[in-house]
Order: structure tokens, then C-alpha cells, then sequence
């Protein structure tokens, strides 16, 4: 760690003030949401939607870490996101009777879900090092069918004689009678405790927030963020790439399984399928991570919030939701990141006509 | 004998993904950018066989037509309404409007067509041929798709090395500010390989679906993925390595489905690429480029 090569370089820490804007626009909702629900003013859908939105939150703030403030474009958020919540669920079902204290099993499971994700995320960042932009996107979507794939067809089960696994069927596990079977293959896991709330929700999406934030406004960050700009630069001025890109990858992986543990908390039965842990997931998150604006942490939080929301607001459109949607989705792109359509932005935004008329007024001040 | 089909399965399917993966790599290689919709062109394409000639029982060739000239104009408004408005943004802005234009393509086709499995009817009609006493049994699309894949890879090439608008695309892909400059019109050169790329998706939607008849507003999504790894694994961006890569993807998938584990050949098939990856960072076929200070 050169903490000093990268005081030279980034000078003075930046003002944390936009941290705190982030971290209070949380809160604040929060407040508002328990409070509405304090007075029992909260209808079905919202309240279903409350725990998802907390797990788009985590999930895509966590992949912002890595394609915003490492760099790297990941397709293969999701497969972090199963082995948190696969991990957790077996723990959870395991031990349902063993602990008693929903919380401490919980914080458990948390743990371990969030470990088990961070060493699959360190695991798939060696590679990370020897690949760059397009090819490093198809390695991580590739690492993500593989796990969701594995997943989809691995049996397991436990009797007196220790633990079975099979990747065929359950007959395949061989089990005494008074074994039972935890894993069954593409059903997934039934039984898992539904212990997941709104409130636990919040409390890994501040615990996600602060220390994204933390580590973004911290020398380790501005290195992080060194690498992103410029790599070689990066590296002739001592920092160490491969120590922060795993650091990056395992904890992004960390966050995305903790959002694992959320979801598998959440279901009466976690299976794998394309659109839970697979390649349309990962689209989804990075989908958030683009329209909240890369890198932006504030923005993450906000696009998860509304997209999440929206194809539920849309419902009354029914059939056409989903096609109204993706319309939006291009739109929103274009409107967004078109150069002609940005400049035309410039040119009619009022923050600029005021200060182009204040510097004017200066102008003719000082020729007075 | 056993492998010889799975051998043959495998070129066959394995020419359908370097088809598709031709489109992912030229349209990379001359716009820089990740075309995701590229896969839910093979399924317009194969619901355009199948509304004309399944639907309307006009003869197949017609509908075959419609197909190629539909993807074709589709690529090209694809590439005008959604594409060029964002050329110099980022290309993390593009990829996420290709990904848009993809739900679009899916979602636009399931209401139409409704979410039930359309059955396509094969664009041939013959019995698959047998030999040594029915130990090998090869069928006929699978020759009809070798064939017709070989014969486009040929045509194209051809096309690419040899006529004016190939030298012109290769030009644009190798430095756009130098072309422009040299009197190349960028624009049309891009749209050029959107429609080429497109009509190519059109014939492998219909040799796909003729294989594998079953069509519904996602069959295009996974052949897509598929051929985006053939064309990584060949090194995006070359033309023989999109090729090379669809042809051993397809190989590699069917070997795997025959001798270990159907559900876990796209595993396989991931695996494999990664560990190429791994040896070989830039694809079997890329370029390795030089990093400047």
C-alpha cells in the first residue's frame, strides 16, 4: 500500500458532503415508509415491493463498485448473488431448529453468504487480471451461467452416514430413510425460514452504503479510482492492480451475496432460472448501474428505487408493460447519452443560461 | 461411429452460431459496439418464415425472402433510430440501449405472437439419410445448414477482401477518423454491415429452426449468448476467428451433451472459453494489442 504515492497524486481528501446527501435521502425514505406503515396506510403491492427493492439497492451499488469505480464491465452479478443466497438458505435450513434466535441465525446466515460470494468473487477476479473491457464482460457472464448452472442440477442430502451430493436425481443420492434432502436439483430449496424484512433490508443497505462510500472517499479509493483512469499511470506511481481488483471483486461479490441472503430470506422456495440468477439478472443490475449514472452512488440508489417500482406501477397497461418499458429504456439511453441530444440539453438548461448571463454582467462591469 | 454424429450435429449447429457470431463480430469490429439484439433478429427472422409460409402457405421460398429482406430493413431501422444517435457516447450507454432495443424485439413478438411454442416447419422436406445400416443417421438440414453456411462464409469473405464497400468496412474498422478523411462514407459503411449482419441472422434463424422447431419469442436469446462467446472465443472483431469459434462452440457443446451431461453442456461450453481466455487473452484469433503509455 503507498498511501503516501497517492497523497502526492490526489492531494487533499474530497468533501464527503455528497456521502451525506446519499446516506440521509435513505434514511429519510425510510422514516417515511415505516412511518406510512405505522398508520397502516401501505397497500399490498407496495409493501411487497419493499424487501426487493432493498435487494436491487445492495445489488446495484455493489456492481457499481466495480464498473463505475474499478472500471471493469461484469455481466455475472447474478452468479454472486446465487452462491450468497444458496450458501445462506442451506445454512438457514440446517440449523432452523439447531438456533433458536431468529436474529443471531440471520446474522449467520448473512455471514456466511456474503463469504461464500466473496471468495467466488476472488476466485473469478484471478482471471480478471489478464483480461480487459469486452473479453473480461464474457468471462463474468460466462462464470455466471456456469454457477447458475451447476446450481440448477446439484442434489444434496444428509442421513446418519454424513452428507450426500449427486448431479443427477434424488434417487441418485442413495439416502437411509431417515435422511432428508436438502437440495433437489432444479426445485431448488424449500423451507427456508422467510426471515427477510423490510427493516433488515435497510440495515444491509446502509451497511452497503457506508462503507461503498467510505471506501470511494478513502486514499485506497482514490487508488481504485487511479487504476479506473489510468492504469499504467496507476501502476508506475506503485500501486498494486491486482491487490485492488480483488479487493474490488471480492467485496462487490460480498454485498451482491449479501443481497443473495436477502432474496433466498424473502422466498417460500429458491430455485435458479434464468431470470433470478442468471444472465437477464445481471442485465437487470447493470441496467440499474447505467441509468443511475456509473460511478454514482447517489444514482444507483435512486435508479433502483424507481425501476424496481415501475414495471409495477405500469401494471395496469398489463401486456403492454413490458414493451412500454424497454421503449422507455431507449429513450431514457438516448436522451441521456446521445451527444447531439446532451448539447441541446446544455443549451436550454437554466443553471447555464443564469450563469452565462451572470458572466456576462461581469464582463460588461469590468469593461465599465 | 457415435462420435461421427455428434461430430456432424456439432458443425451443424456449430455453423449456425458462426453466422450468427458474423454479425456480433463486424458490427463490432466496424461500430465498436456489443449489438445484443443481434439474437432476437434470428427470432424475427424465423417468426417471419413461419407467419408467410407456415401461416399464409405461400412456398417456402417466398417466406425465405421475406425473411431476409424483413431482418434486413429491420437491422438497418434498428441501427437509425436506436444506434446512431448515440455514436461517440459511451459505449457502456450503447450496450444498454442494444439490451433496450432487445427487450423490445421479445416483448413486441410475445404480444403479437402470444408466449405458446409456435412448431416450425422445416424448409426441407426429406427423410434424413442413413448409413452403415442406420448407425449413422445424418438429416438433411444439417446438410443444407453446412452448406449454406460454408457458401455465405465464402461469399463473404470474398466480399470483405475484394469489392469496394469490403475495403471500405475493413478501413472503417481499422481507423473511422482516417477513413472519413480518405472519403468513406462512415455512415452508410455502418449501416452497410448492420444489414448484412442482420440478413445473415435471418438465414441462421431459419436453418436453426429448422433443426429445432420449436419457436417462441426467446429462441433467439440463447443462440445469441452462444454466438457472442463464438465470437469472443474467436477474438471479436476478425472475421475467421467469428468463424473458427462458432464452428468449435458448436462442436464442443454437442460433444459435451453426447459423452458427459446434457444439462451441464452449456457449462461446458462456458468453461471451456474461459480457460482459452485465460491462455490466450485476446480470443484464439484476436489481435493482441499493444498497450501506448
Amino acid at each position: 500500500m503507498n498511501e503516501k504515492a497517492i497523497k502526492l497524486l490526489g492531494g487533499k481528501r474530497p468533501k464527503d458532503k455528497n456521502s451525506w446527501i446519499t446516506v440521509s435521502i435513505v434514511v429519510v425514505l425510510f422514516a417515511v415508509i415505516e412511518i406510512i406503515k405505522g398508520t397502516g396506510h401501505i397497500s399490498n403491492l407496495l409493501s411487497g415491493l419493499l424487501v426487493p427493492i432493498c435487494m436491487y439497492i445492495t445489488l446495484a451499488v455493489s456492481l457499481n463498485l466495480v464498473v463505475g469505480i474499478l472500471g471493469e464491465l461484469s455481466l455475472g452479478h447474478a452468479g454472486f448473488m446465487c452462491v450468497g443466497a444458496y450458501s445462506s438458505a442451506l445454512f438457514s435450513l440446517v440449523t432452523k431448529d439447531a438456533i433458536p434466535m431468529t436474529w443471531l441465525r440471520l446474522i449467520l446466515a448473512f455471514l456466511i453468504g456474503g463469504l461464500f460470494a466473496a471468495v467466488f468473487g476472488l476466485l473469478i477476479g484471478i482471471p480478471v487480471l489478464r483480461l480487459k473491457g469486452d473479453y473480461l464482460a464474457i468471462v463474468t457472464l460466462a462464470f455466471g451461467e456456469i454457477i447458475k448452472n451447476l446450481v440448477t442440477i446439484l442434489h444434496l442430502g444428509v442421513d446418519k452416514n454424513g452428507i450426500h451430493f449427486s448431479t443427477e436425481s434424488i434417487a441418485a443420492l442413495h439416502l437411509e430413510e431417515d435422511g432428508t434432502v436438502l437440495i433437489k436439483g432444479a426445485l431448488g430449496i424449500t423451507g427456508v425460514p422467510k426471515s427477510s424484512t423490510f427493516e433488515i433490508g435497510f440495515i444491509i443497505v446502509m451497511i452497503t452504503l457506508l462503507v461503498s462510500l467510505n471506501l470511494i472517499n478513502s486514499a485506497k479509493g482514490r487508488a481504485i479510482m487511479a487504476i479506473r483512469d489510468n492504469r499504467i499511470a496507476a501502476e508506475s506511481v506503485g500501486i498494486n492492480i491486482t491487490t485492488y481488483k480483488l479487493f474490488v471483486f471480492s467485496l462487490s461479490a460480498f454485498f451482491a451475496g449479501l443481497a443473495g441472503v436477502l432474496y433466498s430470506h424473502n422466498l417460500a422456495t429458491l430455485t435458479a432460472n434464468t431470470n433470478n440468477f442468471g444472465y437477464n439478472m445481471s442485465i437487470s443490475i447493470l441496467l440499474l448501474v447505467v441509468l443511475g449514472g456509473v460511478g454514482s452512488i447517489r444514482g444507483s440508489v435512486i435508479a433502483a428505487i424507481i425501476l424496481t417500482a415501475l414495471p409495477e406501477l405500469l401494471r395496469g397497461l398489463s401486456d403492454y408493460r413490458m414493451l412500454i418499458y424497454s421503449i422507455l429504456l431507449i429513450v431514457i439511453m438516448l436522451f441521456n447519452a446521445s451527444p447531439k441530444l446532451v448539447a441541446l440539453r446544455e443549451r436550454f438548461s437554466i443553471k447555464k443560461m443564469l450563469k452565462r448571463k451572470k458572466e456576462a454582467q461581469k464582463e460588461v462591469r469590468a469593461d465599465g | 461411429m457415435q462420435f461421427l454424429s455428434f461430430l456432424i450435429s456439432g458443425l451443424s449447429l456449430g455453423s449456425v452460431y458462426a453466422l450468427i457470431a458474423l454479425g456480433y463480430t463486424m458490427v463490432y469490429g466496424i461500430a465498436k459496439m456489443l449489438n445484443f439484439a443481434h439474437g432476437d433478429v434470428i427470432m424475427v427472422g424465423a417468426y417471419l418464415i413461419y407467419v408467410v409460409s407456415t401461416m399464409q402457405g405461400l412456398p417456402i421460398w417466398v417466406g425465405i425472402l421475406a425473411s431476409v429482406v424483413g431482418c434486413t430493413v429491420l437491422g438497418m431501422v434498428i441501427e437509425r433510430l436506436a444506434y446512431k444517435p448515440l455514436r461517440g457516447a459511451q459505449s457502456l450507454a450503447v450496450l444498454i440501449t442494444a439490451i433496450g432495443v432487445s427487450y423490445f424485439l421479445q416483448n413486441a413478438a410475445l404480444l403479437i405472437f402470444g408466449s405458446s411454442p409456435k412448431s416450425f416447419t422445416s424448409v426441407i422436406n426429406k427423410k434424413p439419410i442413413s448409413l452403415f445400416d442406420g448407425a449413422l443417421v445424418i438429416s438433411w438440414e444439417a446438410i443444407l445448414t453446412m452448406i449454406v453456411s460454408i457458401l455465405i462464409m465464402v461469399a463473404l469473405t470474398v466480399f470483405i477482401n475484394k469489392s469496394k464497400q469490403g475495403k471500405a468496412m475493413r478501413a472503417v474498422s481499422e481507423d473511422r477518423d482516417a477513413a472519413q478523411l480518405m472519403g468513406i462514407n462512415v455512415n452508410r459503411t455502418i449501416t452497410l454491415t448492420f444489414a448484412i449482419g442482420s440478413a445473415l441472422a435471418a438465414v441462421a434463424g431459419m436453418l436453426l429452426c429448422s433443426s429445432y422447431p420449436t419457436l417462441t419469442p426467446y429462441t433467439g436469446a440463447m443462440p445469441g449468448i452462444k454466438a457472442f462467446t463464438a465470437a469472443v472465443f474467436g477474438g471479436i472483431g476478425s472475421i475467421p476467428g467469428a468463424m473458427l469459434g462458432g464452428v468449435l462452440i458448436g462442436i464442443i457443446q454437442m460433444l459435451a451433451n453426447g459423452y458427459i451431461s446434457t444439462q451441464l453442456s452449456d457449462a461446458i461450453v462456458f468453461a471451456v472459453l474461459i480457460i482459452v481466455l485465460l491462455v490466450k487473452p485476446t480470443g484464439l484469433l484476436g489481435k493482441k494489442i499493444n498497450e501506448k503509455v
